[in-house]
């Protein structure tokens, strides 16, 4: 065969001329079809896009596959490649819309995952107060130790050395802000980003989530401590509670999560640490998202009910109230499904 | 298959095979396009606080001045914590800057993104950035940065600043956490077809010449093509012609034109037969 060689007769040279005129029409409505539900939504898209749709994709695909073994055009094999990617991640990727997610989130995700971290929650529980009894024993012991717990800046005048009137005083009156609300969202905004803390610092196998929980378990035995000291005990519990009762549950669920993802990777057991990690970290993912709720609850609680309520016992029974109803909207749930489930 | 003498490269395509068996081939997103879609959304995260911060100092007044600041803790939340996480759970996957750069957040399984997965990526960042950042930030204020701290806030926010580079997927560890990855998302348009059915061939190359090459060669002669650069056209037009011994015709485009038309014609039906020479180096 050694004639030069040359295209036969009339027909087109090389394959991808054939093949785009047979099909650029189909791909290009696809893309036309893609662009606008990347720009807006699939609700953009009319019955007839929506009919069409599938088998514009499945069309396009095909495509691909011939043109890769038969057509040497590189740049049709590219846009080939990147059209059936972006039809497959609108396809097959698509989101829930968000309020069908929000409402899946509160009905199942979110208490399924903290009954999830139930052996965690309870672990940073017990650590939190085992710390802050540990405080309490030292500082009632000894006083000093107060100051190597809380730093400086923080005790505002809280400390062993404050006259029980002074301490009496922090505990009803700190109002003499105007408006609540600045409080009540710092607080909120500041501890979401601890929950956020703990929930990443978990990666590193746990330990300084660890550290975060006991630490601040021995600050909430530490304040203690100094009021219970001027027989202030029972009004220090009852402006603890009102918020502390969901801010200190929304910590430990934090931490509980950090941990779980920490456990996953440094224990992955019979799965891959890549898979193991990815487990823990979506039900981790899901629970530390809620503490943003709860927190928020939290943030409510202390810069707004706090300041208007003034009884001690009546600041208690709303903590407890707010307590028992995150106990039973999380770990309640189970039990009523399992009943019916009968 | 024979292709070492390509250009060895470490690939960043990945498999990724559709329901319908076919193969993608999804192209992770480099680190270095990576760095510039953060570097482009922390600008304008930091341009939107500021004009945020300046509104609210313009408009508040003594008596609104507290429901302003309540309203910017706010808003600084969840300029921090959402910018990333919301704009990701949007149907393109993607922050500005991803989509400014071309990419977008893809599950590594090719299941749905879900919100779970989105916040645990984003939620990491805490400790990759901000953390090491605001550390740093809060002692320097202090005056109390010393080097050793400043050493050590370096080293932690290196190791993870750097942890793409060292896995082969480019995994951030939220990345690995969240079980996601980061794909280029190309938008390119449908090319014009290079050959054309109008097209009739003006020059016949003998067998030789179209010996010379394989598929590698093509498409990049095919890229010389479509860029049209003049320099790049004559550099390959003269050296195709000194390989296959042929005389210089003074039209280096059309001969280009032409060399690529019939070495694609012949490529292609090699593949009909089920011949697919790679590169030159096979025969």
């Amino acid at each position: 065969m050694n004639a030069p060689f040359a295209a036969p007769g009339d027909a087109p040279l090389v394959n991808a001329t054939r093949f785009r005129a047979a099909h650029s029409g189909d791909w290009e409505h696809l893309e036309e079809l893609v662009t606008r539900m990347e720009k807006r939504s699939m609700r953009s898209l009319s019955d007839d896009d929506l009919l069409a749709l599938p088998g514009l994709y499945r069309t396009t695909l095909s495509s691909l596959s011939v043109a890769r073994d038969t057509s040497l055009d590189r740049a049709l094999i590219n846009y080939l490649e990147q059209l059936c990617t972006r039809a497959y991640f609108q396809i097959y990727g698509v989101q829930t819309p968000a309020h069908r997610q929000l409402a899946r989130f509160f009905a199942k995700g979110w208490p399924e995952a903290v009954r999830a971290l139930w052996r965690e929650t309870l672990f940073c529980v017990v650590m939190t107060f085992g710390a802050a009894v540990a405080a309490y024993l030292l500082i009632r012991s000894d006083p000093s130790w107060f100051y190597s717990i809380i730093p400086e800046g923080l005790s505002d005048g809280r400390d062993p050395s404050a006259s029980a009137e002074a301490l009496r005083k922090t505990l009803y009156d700190d109002s003499g802000k105007d408006f609540l609300g600045v409080f009540a969202t710092f607080l909120f905004t500041h501890n979401s980003q601890i929950a956020i803390f703990s929930f990443a610092l978990g990666f590193a196998f746990a330990v300084p989530t660890v550290l975060l929980i006991l630490y601040n378990g021995l600050m909430l035995g530490a304040f203690f401590a100094v009021f219970a000291a001027k027989g202030l005990g029972p009004n220090v519990a009852g402006w603890l509670m009102i918020h502390g009762t969901t801010e200190i549950f929304a910590i430990c669920i934090s931490g509980a999560a950090g941990i779980r993802i920490g456990m996953a990777i440094a224990f992955p057991g019979r799965l891959s640490r890549m898979d193991a990690a990815v487990r823990a970290g979506r039900i981790a993912a899901t629970a530390m998202g809620g503490t943003i709720i709860m927190l928020a609850v939290a943030g409510l609680l202390e810069g707004v009910g706090r300041q208007t309520i003034m009884d001690d016992g009546l600041r208690a029974l709303i903590g407890t109230a707010v307590l028992a109803g995150w106990l039973v909207y999380f770990y309640g749930w189970r039990s009523r499904s399992a009943e019916y489930g009968h | 298959m024979a292709t070492s003498a390509l250009p060895q490269r470490r690939s960043l395509k990945r498999t990724f095979i559709t329901p319908e068996g076919v193969d993608l081939k999804l192209e992770l997103g480099s680190a270095g396009s990576r760095a510039g879609a953060f570097l482009i959304d922390i600008i304008m995260m930091t341009l939107i606080l500021v004009v945020f911060t300046l509104f609210f100092v313009f408009v508040a007044e003594v008596k609104t001045a507290s429901f302003f600041l309540a309203l910017w803790f706010i808003g600084y939340f969840v300029l921090r914590n959402g910018w990333f996480a919301l704009f990701e759970m949007g149907s393109r996957g993607a922050t500005p800057g991803k989509r400014l750069v071309g990419l977008r957040v893809v599950a590594r399984d090719g299941a749905r993104l879900t919100g779970a997965a989105v916040i645990a990526r984003n939620a990491m960042r805490e400790i990759e950035v901000f953390l090491p950042l605001s550390f740093l930030g809060q002692q320097t204020a202090a005056g109390t940065a010393d080097t050793f701290l400043v050493l050590f806030a370096l080293t932690w926010s290196g190791i993870f600043l750097f942890f793409p580079v060292f896995n082969r997927d480019r995994l951030r560890v939220g990345d690995l956490v969240a079980g996601t990855w980061v794909v280029v998302a190309g938008k390119a348009k449908l090319s014009a077809d290079l050959v054309g059915s109008e097209y009739r061939p003006r020059r016949v190359f003998s067998q030789a010449a179209l010996n010379l090459y394989g598929i590698y060669e093509l498409q990049t002669l095919e890229e010389v093509l479509r860029t049209g650069q003049s320099d790049a056209i004559t550099t390959v037009a003269q050296t195709i012609r000194y390989k296959a011994g042929l005389p210089d015709d003074g039209d280096d485009y059309g001969f280009l034109y032409d060399y690529y038309a019939a070495l694609c014609a012949r490529l292609e039906a090699g593949l009909m037969v089920g011949r697919r020479r790679e590169s030159k180096h096979e025969s």
